[in-house]
């Protein structure tokens, strides 16, 4: 286990400096952005000394270097300044919008994971037949269908015809959890049904590609059920590729929501995200930014916990 | 040996075809075998026999692939070519056990071997699960395994070779089948590995009076192992007789030259009395990134024209020997001299020049030849590389190199890999390490993949470019009888260092360092008696890798 401690650190390190890296690509993005923050704030009217006062207040008469630097220093410690347009601190503007981004994520994967692995293994239980075209067939739809369609289809019959969820998911503050899962749960299912195709294609796949090792053969060879080869023996050795996609779409389920967010008019991150940036409201912009590097990183690194967990040949080392 | 007793299977007209290029070609084409309770037969072939197929039709199982297209397979009364697919089930691995070639493979490693040990006991709710693990613990015992009461707990690869195929033995003695089938137990291991396994097989067998097909290429040691023995021949059955018989008069011609295989030989060369070794390696220290040191002051001399053969068993460093002198695993100390030159350690830091003198062929033709590239090309490129030829004058060298080789130049030219069969392939390997005009070429374990009467082919084509080329071979391999026919000097390894080394004749005559003996004596022969006497001789217990830990590092004749 001592390996895997100092595996996961090392990756870890790796992680906090890909971090780095990105906060620097992230802010001198920001900064190539055309046009002046202070006249933006000000709007057209401003005189040139307010201007001035307004650039020295903010720092931006100081040079780029010096301001990456002032602003890593407080993103470390999660103090990444103040909203330009609002005045509040980005923390407070950012920080509960991406609790309920979370939560949505959250709400999205208990179901989507289980249910598409569930499927992964029965498509490659029953493989070529009907079950699995179909099952094929209508995920790869929902895959290729953009998720605001999804969503639209979903609030015509499960909110307008049929009236069981509520169409719009905007929050309150004393909300019980069963209200908030009801309320949710429209744009819960639009994104299930947007990462479940590739999660059940790997775990198929996955576990085909293993039908024809020797100890497949030997378990059939036992008299072992075909049930039991898939679920028994050929599932323990497959986990590291399907752990692999599973990240991946845990990752796009916090980062790609923005129009599922929109559709549902849920207060999310992703929204927040397309607001700033049309206001040009950058610590918020740069702020939301290394909140995804952060996320996909981590995700990336638990993958590979994960896939080391479940090879027994790192477990236990001879 | 067998009274006449029960029948136990009874396989009549059996035909079974195989799926290639869109259509159902014959593999079986109509074999019949019978056997008895408490039988042993003895299924011998080279490869494309149909072996392993029978193997596994004798449980009502068809590859994917394949499919049974005739015949009758009755089983204890029971016809498996109409049974329903969960009535063979419930026959498989309660009833009729399997033993596979390679249980490394065969073992699934997610489980411990305990565990995979009881599922079937369990699934057939015949013993609870303690009860299946006692069992497990009792049976290891008896076979030999080290730490019976622990090592169940263990996963496959925390677990050696010749142990695991052990432990695969025992599982598939879980429920007390009536039949075993063996598919090829022992191929995968070395030859004083496999002679633990085969006495405990022998003896379990025995104990417990199931009936088994034993499947090998190795004629000595089904001679070990059946009662009867039958001989296959491209899906269809040579002859049948008992074992004794079977070896003491072969009836049909094919049988006879499957028992005069090994009689290649050839003259030993003797080293020039002065001149410098072409290859020299001088105590050469190496290991992999990070690892504990795999050779341990290893020095040894090729000379020009001569055949070195390095024998050791698996992991004694034989093929780590050929990366130092190739230049693929510089060491960490020591050198390699080349016409008493230094070589320098690292390949890419070799001229051209040095590189071309010292070529690689490979165990597995397969992987070691890319199956999209033309012959013409795998062969065409070190000619170009080396020697910088192009168009026509390119062209005559390919068609040169393939006449060399014995493959007619027009006929392969333009064929893929995929194409050939084992011995082809490996002979296109053999040419494309010619195509570089070396004086040198390592020969890793060549002739291990391919059956008997193949590889012999394989040795004389060797032998005779050695003569027509003058060229020095470093023979790897692990079987001694190869070793007699080709090598004029042996080097034998053991746990990264050279143990002993000589002439082939004065290395095949003892005394020998307790190792080459136990090597040596760990050749399976002929004789049915083999293995008996030699247990008799070593002790049920002092087999495998406990002899190897037996050797005495007092023993007199190490020093000497």
């Amino acid at each position: 286990m001592g390996d895997i401690l100092g595996l996961v650190g090392k990756r870890l390190g790796l992680g906090v400096f890909i971090l780095f890296v990105i906060s620097i690509i992230i802010f001198f993005m920001v900064e190539l952005l055309p046009g002046d923050i202070a006249q933006a704030v000000l709007g057209q009217g401003a005189t040139e000394e307010n201007l001035a006062a307004l650039r020295k207040q903010m720092g931006l008469d100081q040079p780029a270097i010096m301001r990456y630097l002032d602003w890593l220093s407080g993103a470390v410690f999660l103090d990444f300044g103040n909203s330009i347009v609002t005045g509040e601190r980005v923390t407070a503007v950012i920080g509960e919008r991406f609790m309920n981004t979370l939560f949505l994520a959250a709400y999205a994967a208990v179901i989507a994971v289980p249910v598409a692995i569930v499927l992964g293994v029965i498509v490659a239980l029953l493989r070529n037949s009907i079950f699995d075209r179909v099952a094929n067939v209508v995920t790869l739809s929902f895959i290729s269908s953009p998720e605001f369609f999804l969503g639209y289809i979903l609030i015509l019959f499960f909110a307008v015809k049929w009236q069981m969820f509520p169409a719009i998911s905007s929050l309150s503050e004393d909300m019980t959890l069963g209200e908030l899962l009801i309320r949710t749960f429209l744009p819960a299912l639009t994104l299930v049904l947007v990462v479940m195709a590739h999660m059940m294609r790997m775990t198929r796949a996955a576990i085909i590609n293993l039908l024809a090792s020797p100890y497949i053969e030997m378990a059939r060879l036992k008299g072992a059920p075909p049930w039991k080869v898939i679920v028994k023996h050929a599932l323990p050795n497959a986990w590291a590729p399907i752990i692999n996609v599973v990240a991946l779409n845990l990752a796009y389920l916090i980062t790609g929501v923005v129009l599922v967010e929109v559709v549902f008019v849920y207060p999310g991150i992703g929204q927040a995200l397309v607001d700033a940036v049309s206001k040009r409201d950058f610590p918020v912009v740069q702020a939301c930014c290394l909140i995804f590097a952060a996320t996909f990183i981590l995700l990336n690194l638990a993958a590979d916990v994960g896939a080391i967990l479940t090879n027994p040949r790192l477990r236990h080392p001879k | 040996m067998t009274n006449k007793k029960e029948v136990l299977l009874e396989i009549k007209d059996l035909e079974i075809q195989g799926y290639s290029d869109e259509t159902w070609v014959d593999i079986i084409k109509g074999v019949d075998l019978t056997l008895h309770r408490g039988e042993v037969l003895g299924l011998i072939g080279e490869s494309g026999a149909g072996k392993s197929t029978i193997g596994a039709a004798a449980m009502g199982y068809a590859r994917d692939g394949t499919r049974i297209s005739n015949g009758s397979i009755e089983f204890d009364g029971m016809e498996l070519t109409t049974a329903s697919e969960s009535e063979k089930r419930a026959l498989r691995g309660h009833r009729i056990a399997y033993v596979a070639q390679s249980a490394a493979a065969s073992f699934n490693p997610s489980h411990k071997l305990i565990d995979q040990y009881s599922e079937a006991p369990l699934q057939y709710r015949l013993k609870k699960r303690t009860e299946a693990q006692e069992d497990a613990m009792e049976l290891y015992e008896k076979l030999r395994l080290p730490n019976p009461q622990e090592i169940g707990f263990r996963y496959p690869h925390q677990v050696s070779g010749g142990q695991l195929q052990r432990a695969m033995t025992a599982m598939a003695m879980s429920c007390k089948p009536d039949l075993i089938i063996f598919d090829e137990p022992t191929t995968a291991l070395d030859v004083t590995t496999q002679i633990e396994v085969l006495a405990a097989i022998r003896d379990i067998v025995d104990e417990y009076n199931t009936a088994a097909i034993y499947i090998t290429h190795d004629l000595a040691v089904v001679a070990q192992m059946a009662d009867t023995i039958k001989v296959l021949l491209k899906g269809e059955e040579v002859e049948e007789a008992p074992t004794k018989e079977m070896l003491d008069s072969p009836k049909e011609d094919y049988t006879k030259s499957l028992w005069a295989v090994r009689s290649f030989k050839r003259d030993q060369k003797e080293r020039p009395k002065d001149g410098t070794p072409l290859i020299s390696v001088r105590n050469v220290d190496a290991s992999y990134t990070g690892g504990d040191k795999v050779l341990d002051d290893v020095s040894f001399d090729v000379y020009e024209g001569m055949t070195v053969a390095v024998v050791g068993e698996s992991g004694s460093g034989k093929s780590t020997t050929a990366r130092v002198i190739t230049g693929l695993l510089p060491p960490s100390k020591g050198e390699v001299l080349f016409k008493g030159e230094p070589f320098p350690p690292d390949y890419r830091n070799r001229t051209k020049d040095q590189l071309r003198q010292c070529q690689m062929i490979y165990q597995m033709a397969d992987t070691a030849l890319n199956p999209k590239v033309k012959i013409a090309e795998i062969i065409g490129r070190p000619a170009q590389f080396y020697s910088g030829l192009s168009g026509a004058a390119l062209k005559n060298r390919v068609d040169e190199l393939l006449d060399l080789i014995e493959l007619e130049p027009s006929k392969y030219y333009n064929r893929y890999p995929p194409e050939l069969s084992g011995g082809q392939k490996q002979r296109i390997g053999i040419a494309r390490a010619l195509a570089a005009e070396p004086t040198f070429i390592v020969c890793d374990e060549v002739t291990s993949a391919l059956d008997q009467l193949v590889a012999e082919g394989i040795l004389k084509l060797l032998d005779r470019l050695q003569k027509e080329l003058n060229l020095a071979y470093m023979f790897i391999t692990h079987d001694l009888a190869t070793v007699r026919s080709i090598a004029d000097e042996v080097v034998v390894m053991q746990h990264g260092k050279v143990v002993e080394q000589g002439p082939k004749t004065k290395m095949f005559t003892p005394p020998h360092h307790p190792y080459t003996d136990l090597l040596l004596s760990s050749v399976p022969e002929m004789d049915p008696e083999w293995l008996t006497t030699l247990l008799e001789e070593r002790g049920v217990d002092n087999v495998g890798d406990a002899a190897t830990a037996q050797i005495d590092p007092n023993d007199p004749k190490i020093s000497g």
